[in-house]
């Protein structure tokens, strides 16, 4: 009788202590705010500047291209922990000391920006050879050109990929845990070797739920809005 | 019509790799004129065309517009062409630009005139292509003829001195061509200088003043329609006029 009960308790007092979920909650929480702001910086300034790094790149100098090329093709090649770790315990031998924040933020700033010129570029040129004639034809200027007739195209063509990818990334940011991060990862990891109890991973794995569901089907919604219609 | 050129293309030449696609090529156009290119599909005539507002570079000769070489490296090539419309086979119009956005953008970031400004420019344009009620229209919710009209007015927005047509009905179902030539034949009436490649041939021997007919990248004769087409002189010619249908 008392067996019968057992695996079934066991299974609930493992991942369901609501008591040890009580404890941990408000850690869960810090943990929360803290990958929400980690992730929304990662996200602007990486795409910020993957665009600038596309901008740059269509004015085609052999050498700022060069740059980019290889930038984008080693940021898109490294594992992001291996970046994290390289920033965190390698820049204090060279009297750089960065936070453990500090290092996933650059990394997957980075990562995001690598990703994103490329996909902002495929998007530059697949905007047909037309809208550049018509623009120029009209005494616009290379930049200006770019700027107001091949860039609103491009980046509408890029939505997809380019959601798909930055929800990739944001969630990397449980990487930061290894470096001390006080993210949702870290929180609930911390959580579980205090109380040998796996409650506070399960409360972690539904903070990212609460965080990244909506910004799937926003990602969705968006890709549905601004689907292309070509005449 | 004054005699002296407004457009004067002086032994043009231009090669793809090996490919020579004009072997030096003399072109005068003067203001008013409608001067038609015909020729075979190669003979280089868009070429020719798209050298005159140096969408493509050419490799020798010079091409004068108003008095300026347009090939010359020192000329600044995006004032010339606010001077020279151009008129594409496939419309080109910004998609993601209403029907006046699109005349409107040149007009605001080239001419740097205040939006409202352009707007009302953009909007008479419009109306000079009979498009007045479609301003807010997008590019996809337009016919390919009405788009075609849109980028004329684009074109006409600058107040060029001259506007090139690279096949501007090639695109076209054949029911919405008149539209887009009955635009040109205003134009021609308003006496806009014009230079036009076109299988057109209709309009060709109705409109223009003279007829180019080019082959493998020269000018092979040239002269008033009823010349060209009526009594050509070469046998290139002879043979090219009559294969088309007329």
């Amino acid at each position: 009788m008392n067996a019968d009960i057992t695996q079934w308790d066991r299974f609930l007092a493992s991942f369901f202590d609501l008591a040890v979920m009580q404890k941990y909650l408000p850690d869960i929480v810090d943990g929360f705010l803290l990958t929400c702001h980690l992730a929304i910086l990662i996200v602007i300034s990486g795409l910020v500047l993957g665009l600038i790094l596309a901008v740059i790149r269509a004015y085609e100098f052999w050498l700022t291209s060069w740059l980019i090329v290889v930038f984008a093709d080693v940021m898109r090649a490294l594992p992001p922990l291996v970046f994290i770790l390289l920033l965190y315990f390698g820049l204090p031998g060279v009297g750089l000391n960065l936070s453990g924040y500090a290092a996933t933020y650059v990394t997957l700033t980075l990562v995001l920006a690598a990703f994103s010129e490329e996909i902002f570029r495929a998007g530059i040129l697949a905007t047909p050879k037309g809208q550049w004639e018509a623009a120029r034809s009209t005494g616009l200027g290379f930049g200006q050109s770019l700027a107001y007739v091949i860039m609103p195209q491009a980046i509408r063509m890029t939505v997809p990929p380019l959601t798909n990818r930055t929800i990739a990334i944001a969630k990397n940011t449980a990487l930061g845990t290894v470096v001390g991060v006080g993210e949702i990862l870290n929180q609930a990891t911390t959580g579980q070797s205090f109380s040998g109890n796996a409650s506070p991973l399960v409360l972690g794995a539904l903070a990212y739920l609460i965080l990244f569901i909506p910004v799937v089907v926003f990602g969705r919604w968006v890709e549905t809005r601004f689907a292309w219609r070509r005449t | 019509m004054s005699d002296t050129p407004i457009l004067d293309v002086q032994g043009l030449r231009k090669s793809y790799g090996k490919l020579e696609v004009l072997k030096g090529v003399d072109l005068a156009v003067r203001e008013r004129e409608l001067v038609f290119i015909i020729g075979p599909s190669g003979s280089g005539k868009s070429t020719l065309l798209r050298c005159c507002n140096r969408l493509e570079e050419s490799n020798g000769g010079a091409v004068i517009f108003d008095g300026t070489d347009i090939t010359a490296k020192s000329t600044n090539i995006n004032a010339v062409r606010q001077k020279i419309g151009m008129v594409f086979q496939s419309f080109n119009l910004y998609p993601h630009m209403s029907a006046e956005g699109n005349v409107a953008l040149a007009l605001r970031k080239v001419l740097k005139r205040p939006k409202a400004e352009a707007l009302e420019r953009a909007r008479a344009a419009l109306d000079r292509v009979g498009l007045s009620d479609k301003a807010e229209n997008y590019p996809n919710q337009l016919s390919g003829g009405q788009q075609q009209r849109v980028a004329i007015a684009r074109a006409l927005a600058l107040e060029p001195k001259m506007v090139l047509f690279d096949e501007p009905t090639s695109a076209l179902d054949p029911e919405l061509v008149g539209s887009v030539l009955e635009v040109m034949r205003d134009l021609r009436t308003a006496g806009m200088t014009m230079l036009v490649v076109s299988h057109e041939m209709r309009f060709a021997r109705e409109a223009a003043d003279r007829v180019v007919f080019m082959d493998e990248g020269h000018i092979v004769e040239e002269g008033p329609p009823e010349q060209v087409f009526g009594d050509p002189q070469m046998p290139r010619t002879r043979d090219f006029v009559s294969r088309i249908d007329h």
